[in-house]
């Protein structure tokens, strides 16, 4: 077992890559009630085109199907696992993002059986037509009660603003219409693809004795007869790099509208240190542009064109990223037109040293407070891994990113041609 | 061991809680101000933190306070509302860095402690009134908010279901206030009601972090210092209907997709009661676990809906259930919900549903002690309902609470009110 030391935040992670492949990584937090363990592959929304295990020809699944399979798989000959959990003590839970399907649980009790549950299930998958068809009708619900969120509508309404061909502009959990057509073959096959521990990561957090832990998992899978499984072929369209929508009008029954707008990265293709630092770089921008130490933020807030609800965010991954820049506000044109009024003036000024000090200190302190939280700890650090990262350098990257790093990114990114804005407007009955 | 290492102390005008714990990187200071809810004050109330968190003295605007927070690696400045029985309660929430996880060797606490006590004690003003350009801008956006309730059909269920059930109790107000209110709300108006809270309000400072009692204590004592003429808090008195004659029914129609299913129950039951605890086992059979009736029947086996769950409110007594369904299933959904709790008042519990309730509160419990706020939240309850119950106390009532303990609860509760937020046109 290999031991990482990260000095200055006096903690240490424990890692093993075991023999069929599964990545293994272990914190002790000792003075905490609480494990917290997730089991994710590294296969979401956007995975829906690829050449299924032990084939020739690539299959293109219906939409959803990721998160379809992450709530049957919860489903046993037995009955449900969620209730092999809360017997033992520990909540349960699982989630679908773009590219990672997290299974979790926490607990103050048996950590040990409860690993095992975790591992056991996700491993042994049970589909049936029967239970295929009762899920629809809860996932139908799932989906329709995002249909009426008007924040979420907004959010992802300005992705598939973004993406003409890439997945990404895809609702993760699909549609009514798309899950109809699932069946539970889809399921098998994609399980089959993405499921095997070679594309998988184990993470436990909490009052725990790493050695032991690890012990249990290795011969957990040691049990298990795995074959090695050739790399995954994931397919994607080419994408243009401009957005594929310039704007979007949303109508709702909603009080007040909603504005997101956002840059389309050119070449999302980055990963490891390149991803690190541009993302982070970007983000320490956003601050310096319209965080709320800013002139901006002031200016903006009292032209009463944003309130607490106004927040921006950079993200990218293998094949998409992006900015988002929104939130509530009472004029939505006014604000896509004064947020890129502002970027662009930014831009045409130089950094301000004392200013990137001050955002610079925001960012690490926020950062050492997510680590309060075992949850922001395993779910980030699967992210950061799948895209060949590592969470504990995110410190030492704030602290040395240069004013030239910075102002290539600032040039790079914020682009005219790759502005697209999403609106939900009052719906006039 | 204690699960929670807590130290009261009382000083002038405040009560200082510390928590001493190793667990976090960063230190947690949290005030919390207390008064009942009032038709006149409510708005006003609601208004006030995100004014005081708009300018000091020293930092009369919002934008120089930030980057004097900023300065202090990103230390956080938060308010927050909300009700615990008919109190309406402000939070003032900071949060800085822990030095011994950095290389640069500020005395960050002091400075936080100065920062927060100066928001509370030293906002910006002038003469006696705060800065109208402040309340103007805090005025809208506090107008936006309100507003944006309805937008969250989740939430706007929520408060209308609130809004008809407690129609003639204090507990009907919302804790942002009402819209209209907002506007005659002047700079003086609301500097006269700061210096009422400020002289009258039960305040209650928690401070949790790897710094010792002492440490904390003297930092409270240096940074905190309120006006002398401090009168004893005023307390409320326990209100509410006493039974429930007839079932109100309310039904409102918008375009959604879903509808949204919100009922509402009496139990006369509250956090300081004997039976409290096993209300709160009831609660998990009935609704508050993946593995309760509610889930288990309405999602499980009639696959009527994505979420289907009760939760209860431990000042009011009150149990809510809320669930997102087809407009067309409402009576079938309202029967099914009925009926489980039917089953827990005729006593069907099984052993697996009562032992699988005490092993998820008391994870829940613990697991809630792990972070700092949700600490705070159930150290709080003994403040609101003067009653105490440590945590140890509280694991150890949930593990001896009976089967016919929970059935004695269920029998006392009371459904007053429906509300349904339905689709059009279907």
């Amino acid at each position: 077992m290999e031991q990482i030391h990260f000095n200055q935040l006096k903690e240490t992670l424990n890692h093993k890559t075991l023999p069929n492949g599964l990545k293994v990584y272990i914190l002790e937090k000792k003075d905490f009630n609480k494990t917290y363990a997730t089991f994710t592959t590294h296969y979401g929304s956007v995975d829906n085109h690829f050449v299924p295990l032990g084939k020739q020809e690539k299959v293109k699944v219906p939409d959803g199907i990721a998160h379809f399979l992450e709530h049957k798989l919860f489903e046993k000959e037995h009955g449900d696992v969620f209730q092999d959990f809360s017997k033992q003590g520990a909540s349960a839970n699982a989630f679908t993002t773009f590219n990672r399907t997290a299974y979790l649980f926490s607990t103050t009790g048996d950590v040990e059986k409860n690993l095992t549950t975790l591992i056991d299930f996700v491993q042994a998958p049970y589909f049936t037509e029967k239970t295929v068809e009762k899920e629809k009708g809860i996932i139908g619900q799932e989906i329709r009660m995002y249909d009426d969120n008007p924040d979420w509508r907004v959010y992802f309404g300005l992705i598939a603003n973004m993406y003409k061909n890439h997945p990404v502009a895809i609702d993760i959990a699909g549609t009514v219409e798309s899950i109809a057509k699932i069946t539970k073959d889809d399921l098998y096959e994609c399980y089959n693809t993405f499921y095997h521990p070679s594309n998988m990561l184990l993470f436990i957090v909490g009052p725990v004795d790493a050695e032991k832990i690890m012990d249990l998992v290795e011969k957990n899978q040691a049990g298990k007869d795995y074959k090695d499984q050739p790399p995954i072929d994931r397919f994607f369209e080419e994408e243009p790099a401009e957005p594929a929508n310039r704007k979007e009008v949303l109508h709702m029954p909603v009080q007040t509208p909603k504005c997101y707008m956002g840059y389309k990265e050119k070449r999302p293709q980055r990963s490891g240190k390149d991803l690190l630092v541009r993302e982070l770089s970007i983000n320490l921008l956003l601050e310096m542009m319209l965080g709320k130490s800013t002139k901006n933020y002031e200016k903006l807030y009292e032209e009463g064109l944003i309130d607490p609800s106004f927040s921006f965010d950079y993200t990218e991954e293998m094949g998409f990223g992006f900015s988002m820049i929104g939130g509530d506000t009472t004029d939505p044109d006014t604000f896509a037109q004064r947020i890129s009024e502002m970027v662009n003036e930014f831009k045409q000024q130089s950094l301000n040293e004392e200013d990137l000090e001050r955002a610079r200190k925001k960012k690490i302190g926020s950062f050492l407070r997510a680590l309060n939280s075992p949850e922001f700890i395993a779910n980030q650090f699967t992210r950061y891994e799948f895209n060949e990262m590592n969470l504990f350098d995110v410190i030492p990257t704030f602290e040395e990113l240069t004013v030239k790093q910075l102002q290539d990114a600032l040039n790079d990114h914020f682009q005219d041609s790759q502005l697209t804005v999403c609106q939900v407007k009052k719906k006039q009955s | 061991m204690t699960l929670v290492d807590h130290h009261v102390a009382d000083l002038p005008g405040m009560t200082l809680h510390t928590i001493e714990t190793t667990k976090y990187k960063t230190t947690s200071l949290i005030l919390q101000i207390k008064s009942p809810i009032t038709e006149e004050e409510v708005t006003k109330r609601a208004l006030l933190p995100y004014v005081l968190q708009s300018g000091t003295e020293r930092y009369p605007s919002s934008k120089e306070l930030r980057a004097a927070l900023d300065s202090l690696y990103g230390a956080t400045l938060g308010v927050d509302l909300s009700k615990k029985g008919e109190y309406q309660i402000i939070t003032l929430r900071m949060d800085v860095a822990n030095e011994k996880f950095l290389s640069d060797n500020t005395p960050l606490l002091d400075r936080a402690f100065a920062l927060l006590s100066q928001v509370l004690l030293k906002p910006a003003k002038q003469g006696e009134a705060f800065l109208p350009r402040i309340v103007q801008k805090e005025k809208r956006s506090l107008k936006q908010q309100i507003e944006s309730i309805y937008d969250d059909k989740m939430r706007y269920a929520n408060k209308r279901l609130i809004e008809e059930m407690f129609e003639e109790e204090p507990y009907r107000f919302n804790v942002y206030g009402s819209k209209q209110e907002v506007d005659p709300i002047t700079p003086e108006t609301l500097y006269d009601y700061y210096q009422k809270v400020i002289k009258e309000d039960e305040i209650h400072l928690y401070a949790v972090g790897d710094v010792s009692k002492d440490a904390l204590q003297e930092l409270a004592k240096k940074h905190f210092e309120f006006p002398q003429d401090r009168t004893e808090p005023k307390r409320t008195s326990p209100s509410g209907k006493q039974r429930v004659d007839e079932v109100k029914e309310i039904f409102e129609e918008q375009e959604v997709q879903q509808g949204k299913l919100h009922m509402g129950y009496r139990t006369y039951i509250t956090y300081s009661d004997p039976e409290y605890l096993a209300l709160q086992v009831f609660n998990g059979v009935f609704g508050g676990f993946s593995h309760s009736k509610l889930f288990m029947n309405v999602r499980e086996k009639e696959s009527l809906a994505y979420y289907a769950a009760s939760r209860f409110e431990s000042h009011k007594g009150i149990i809510f259930v809320m669930s997102g369904i087809e407009t067309n299933n409402y009576e079938k959904t309202v029967k099914i919900i009925n009926e489980q709790l039917e089953e827990v008042r005729n006593g069907n519990i099984t052993d697996g549903e009562l032992e699988q309730t005490k092993a998820m509160i008391r994870n829940q419990i613990l697991e809630t002690v792990d972070d700092s706020t949700g600490l705070v939240e159930v150290l709080y309850h003994e403040v609101v309902s003067r009653h105490k119950r440590t945590i140890e106390e509280w694991l150890e009532g949930i593990q001896n609470v009976t089967k016919e303990q929970v059935r004695d609860v269920s029998q006392k509760i009371q459904l007053d009110t429906i509300y349904f937020l339905k689709g059009r046109g279907e």
